[in-house]
């Protein structure tokens, strides 16, 4: 940047209400002015009610599963009945001849998961594929209707030599355990976590371990430390559960390919699709009006979709494709299992020495099941020690989960904490005060201890009934990211109606409420006012709805959008009431001179326009003051999101059964855009915190590789009941960053829970448990009730 | 609640032995679905919540599990709530069905609609609708409600996204307006 591009500007910075200044900026000339804290905004920063609201009470939200097109065709998919097995042939004669069926394809070319370098495949319709976990897809087949793809599916003929194989995480570690994979694999870390990369060693079913993260010398750290701590923890497979299940309805024309599809990532979307099918992606759309839930796992177009797509373009026809409840929890994506050993070194005075973390986990055939960034960045540590593997067993690939890493890498580190705390004689607030240089979180603890009422808190196991309560608390780092390669247009009509279009999607957030609001404070509008248009690769690409980045990334070109395309109207409209365009603002539905002396309404205005509407396009600059780190498209800011988290407990310990009674949550999230809606996705990622931690476990059989609770009725997940008082308090803390200052919310609120209860459980009983879930059965055997149980698959 | 009683058919042996000789293959019947008489031509297997999504294009009616367990599909039956993935259609009979498309009066949305919105208790929205007819059919017949009475009218509802807190804060406030 020449300083020709740029100007200087002075930006609010500080959290609201403690430590307010400014600090100058060089920003890019397009850029709009600086946005003042949110007492003085009128649309951004209030709890506007989500714009989709109305139709989503009342059932008239379109999700993808109600989408029909004529001529639509059902999909059907074969999945494979066994845990390994190489397929020797496949004989399709039958399902091909059974009424209504239109189009067959055998999948010969899996994605999604660890690939091997040789031998994994074989060409196109002939045998010897291996099939690698229960569910694998083996063929789909598109029908007039839903039952006779299923019939036919039934009735392709598969011939499996079963091969021997591996689901439990322990077992697969031994050296003669059946062989997930016998070739080296490579492949991207689909579970979001590390480890990944190439050049691993790979012994057996085991990849790794990956050293990277490490810093400094462990040895010498733990050799100056007058207090070590050193525990095992284990984690267990989530599933993601998504309430409407993975679909699509693919349309294959010959002037382009549409694809109506339930997916957080609509340009993404478009650009695998493209490429898999070797389409310009000019002629690729992707579609998602209202979307059930992702969490991580409708991030990419998987085997279904491309199943969906070439099903299409044989049959000539849309194939509608939507996974059942059962193919969701086998292979849909899940949350990898860990197994942590953590080693901590410290002085008397609380500093850390050294942190060493030994880990190894499963996602399944995938890669990636390893524990993020929270240890080796929360706090203030010069040694770090890291080694990481990946254990393959045959199940299901994992994917990004809510806070991929972070989640299961807290529970352990956020534990260990507590125990140097207590080994200490230390308050877990204060040894955090000295270990934690982070100054929002700091300012979090304070607000948090003081609603919660953390001076409350007794020695472990203080109550002398069989019912015992105890409060926790514990912290959440998430990379503030952004996605720079993002996009929005807006558009102002000659009638006064606005436009705002991005292919940035809503899969629940409410990210087209923020856009509204966004354009029309800077348009001096309403947010009614604004028509927001999104979910559609028609508009310019705009972000993913994943890793927290949606709102720090399309927000800030929605802005400068809305400046540029209002610096367009005022050009055209200032002589009209004589005033100097520089000299003219919006604001209450009027384009006025910043005395106020003269004005015309924005309606009046935009009828000036020489055409039927303007548009101006903007994309996301970089943060004014850089990135901490940038990688092609994606980017992480500067200061990382925190968070923390306080949780009550009440444990029966003749039952075993935990209750959480009550959470309180102080997060941030830069400049909160809308705190009801940033309250909805706080609570949400608490529930999910508080349902890992109590009550989820994918089962796998050992005998059989089935998964047993491949349902909604014995894969529990917390409901009304469970949910405990939640009170949230969002900091509003100002960076000066970018256009709206905004950053994410969703992962960094699901990542303290879990270590907050277990913590609280720890001091309601006075015996830590290392294992997730924390089932009345870990409990009591925790307490010596009755007998440890095996470790989890 | 979701109504667990037996359908009226599963009552009487010669009614079950009649209901055995229709299908496999569309027979007529007709379903009143918000008071609007449809004649539908369907498989016996057909579930309640397949006519009305397939066959009535009614898709606010949500499957999330098909199996009974999420309660997305809730619909009211005479005005109880139910699961309608559990009911097949010709059993409905001459009940009266309610679908979230026939919650409101014309353009006025029902309280509890539009405590869901004020309270933002609404996320993805794909188990709204089901958890709209539960708490609609709370609130009718408990004007004066309960943290508890609303948890467990709506325990039965899976919720991934964790609307719950603000679906407790909606319906409290949809009661305490109702009273007033």
């Amino acid at each position: 940047m020449t300083s020709a591009d740029t100007r200087s500007q002075k930006y609010p910075v500080g959290i609201d209400s403690v430590s307010m200044a400014e600090i100058e900026r060089r920003v890019p000339a397009g850029e709009a002015p600086p946005l003042p804290p949110n007492a003085q905004l009128a649309v951004i920063g209030k709890s506007i009610p989500r714009i989709n609201g109305r139709a989503k009470v009342t059932g008239a939200a379109p999700f993808t599963v109600d989408v029909k097109l004529p001529g639509m065709l059902y999909a059907r998919l074969l999945r494979s009945p066994l845990p390994h097995a190489r397929v020797m042939s496949i004989d399709i004669g039958a399902a091909e001849r059974h009424p209504g069926v239109r189009a067959i394809h055998v999948i010969n070319d899996v994605v999604g998961r660890a690939v091997e370098t040789t031998g994994q495949n074989t060409p196109a319709g002939t045998s010897g594929r291996r099939v690698l976990y229960v569910g694998d897809p083996i063929a789909a087949v598109a029908a007039v209707t839903p039952e006779a793809a299923q019939a036919a599916v039934d009735l392709i003929k598969v011939d499996y030599q079963p091969l021997a194989f591996v689901v439990d995480l322990e077992d697969a570690r031994k050296p003669d355990a059946p062989r997930v994979f016998t070739h080296p694999v490579h492949g991207e870390s689909f579970a979001g976590g590390n480890p990944a990369g190439a050049a691993l060693p790979q012994q057996g079913n085991v990849l790794g371990p990956n050293k990277s993260g490490s810093r400094g010398d462990a040895a010498a750290g733990f050799a100056d430390a007058d207090v070590v701590v050193e525990h095992e923890f284990r984690t267990q497979v989530q599933t993601h559960c998504c309430l409407e299940p993975h679909g699509l309805v693919a349309d294959w024309r010959k002037d382009g390919l549409t694809v109506h599809m339930s997916t957080q990532f609509t340009a993404g979307i478009r650009a695998e699709l493209a490429a898999a099918f070797g389409l310009p992606l000019s002629r690729v759309r992707v579609i998602v009006d209202a979307m059930g839930g992702g969490f991580g796992s409708k991030s990419s177009a998987g085997n279904y979709a491309r199943a969906a797509v070439t099903l299409s373009r044989q049959a000539n026809a849309p194939v509608r494709l939507v996974l059942d409840r059962h193919e969701e929890q086998i292979d849909s994506g899940n949350r990898p299992a860990t197994v942590q050993r953590l080693r901590v070194g410290a002085r008397r005075n609380g500093t850390l020495t050294a942190i060493a973390i030994d880990t190894y986990g499963t996602s399944g055939v995938g890669l990636g099941a390893g524990i993020g960034n929270f240890a080796q960045a929360i706090y203030d540590c010069a040694n770090f020690e890291l080694l990481q593997s990946d254990v393959f067993i045959n199940a299901g690939p994992g994917c990004a989960m809510r806070a991929p890493g972070n989640v299961p890498g807290a529970f352990a580190l956020e534990q260990t904490i507590d125990e140097l705390a207590e080994k200490l004689g230390m308050d877990p607030l204060t040894l955090r005060e000295r270990i934690d240089l982070s100054a929002v979180r700091r300012e979090e603890r304070r607000i948090g201890a003081a609603r919660f009422g953390w001076n409350r808190r007794r020695a472990p196991g203080s109550d002398s009934g069989p019912i015992k309560r105890g409060l926790g608390m514990a912290q959440s780092l998430w990379g503030a990211n952004v996605r720079t390669n993002s996009a929005c247009e807006v558009r102002i009509f000659r009638d006064g109606s606005v436009e705002v279009l991005s292919s940035v999607q809503d899969i629940g957030t409410g990210i087209g409420t923020v856009l509204a609001q966004v354009v029309a404070e800077e348009l001096g509008l309403r947010p009614e006012d604004i028509t927001v248009r999104i979910g559609d690769t028609e508009y310019p690409a705009g972000p993913p709805s994943y890793g927290s980045l949606t709102t720090a990334s399309i927000t800030p070109p929605a802005r400068n959008a809305a400046y540029q395309v209002l610096r367009k109207l005022i050009e055209i409209v200032a002589p009209s009431i004589a005033a100097a365009a520089g000299n003219l603002v919006a604001r209450a539905g009027r384009i006025s001179t910043a005395d106020n002396s003269r004005s015309i309404g924005f309606r009046e205005a935009a009828a000036q326009l020489p055409t039927d509407q303007i548009g101006v396009v903007a994309s996301r600059s970089d943060d004014y003051a850089g990135f901490a780190r940038k990688m092609g498209d994606m980017a992480s800011a500067q200061n990382a999101l925190g968070g923390v988290q306080f949780a009550e407990v009440a444990v029966d310990t003749e039952t075993g059964i935990v209750r959480v009674e009550r959470v309180v949550a102080v997060q941030d999230c830069g400049r909160p855009m809308n705190p009801l809606q940033i309250e909805s996705q706080v609570q949400g990622g608490i529930l999910q915190g508080i349902s890992y931690a109590l009550f989820e476990e994918r089962i796998l059989d050992r005998h059989t590789g089935h998964m047993l609770n491949a349902n909604l009725e014995q894969y529990k997940i917390l409901r009304s009941r469970e949910t405990p008082a939640i009170e949230v308090h969002l900091l509003e803390n100002y960076q000066g960053m970018s256009a709206t200052d905004a950053y994410g919310i969703a992962e960094p609120s699901n990542i303290a829970t879990a270590p907050a209860i277990a913590n609280a459980v720890y001091n309601a009983i006075g015996v830590r448990l290392r294992q997730l879930p924390m089932s009345p059965a870990a409990v009591l055997a925790a307490l010596g009730r009755i007998p440890q149980r095996s470790g989890p698959t | 609640m979701l109504d667990t009683t037996l359908p009226d058919f599963l009552a009487s042996d010669a009614q079950a032995a009649e209901r055995d000789a229709v299908g496999p293959g569309p027979v007529p019947l007709t379903l009143d679905v918000n008071n609007v008489s449809h004649s539908l031509f369907i498989e016996p297997k057909t579930t309640l919540a397949e006519a009305l999504r397939d066959s009535l294009d009614l898709t606010g009616t949500k499957v999330g599990c098909d199996r009974g367990a999420c309660s997305a599909c809730t619909v009211w039956l005479d005005g109880k709530p139910i699961a309608a993935c559990m009911m097949l259609a010709i059993d409905v009979g001459s009940r009266k069905i309610t679908t979230i498309e026939g919650l409101a009066h014309g353009d006025e949305l029902h309280p509890v609609q539009s405590a869901f919105i004020a309270h933002d208790a609404v996320q993805c929205g794909f188990c709204t609708p089901g958890l709209v007819m539960s708490c609609a059919a709370l609130l009718e017949s408990n004007p004066t409600l309960t943290i508890d009475d609303i948890k467990a009218a709506t325990s039965g509802h899976l919720c991934r996204c964790g609307t719950h807190p603000h679906v407790h804060d909606a319906m409290l406030d949809a009661s305490r307006i109702r009273k007033t």
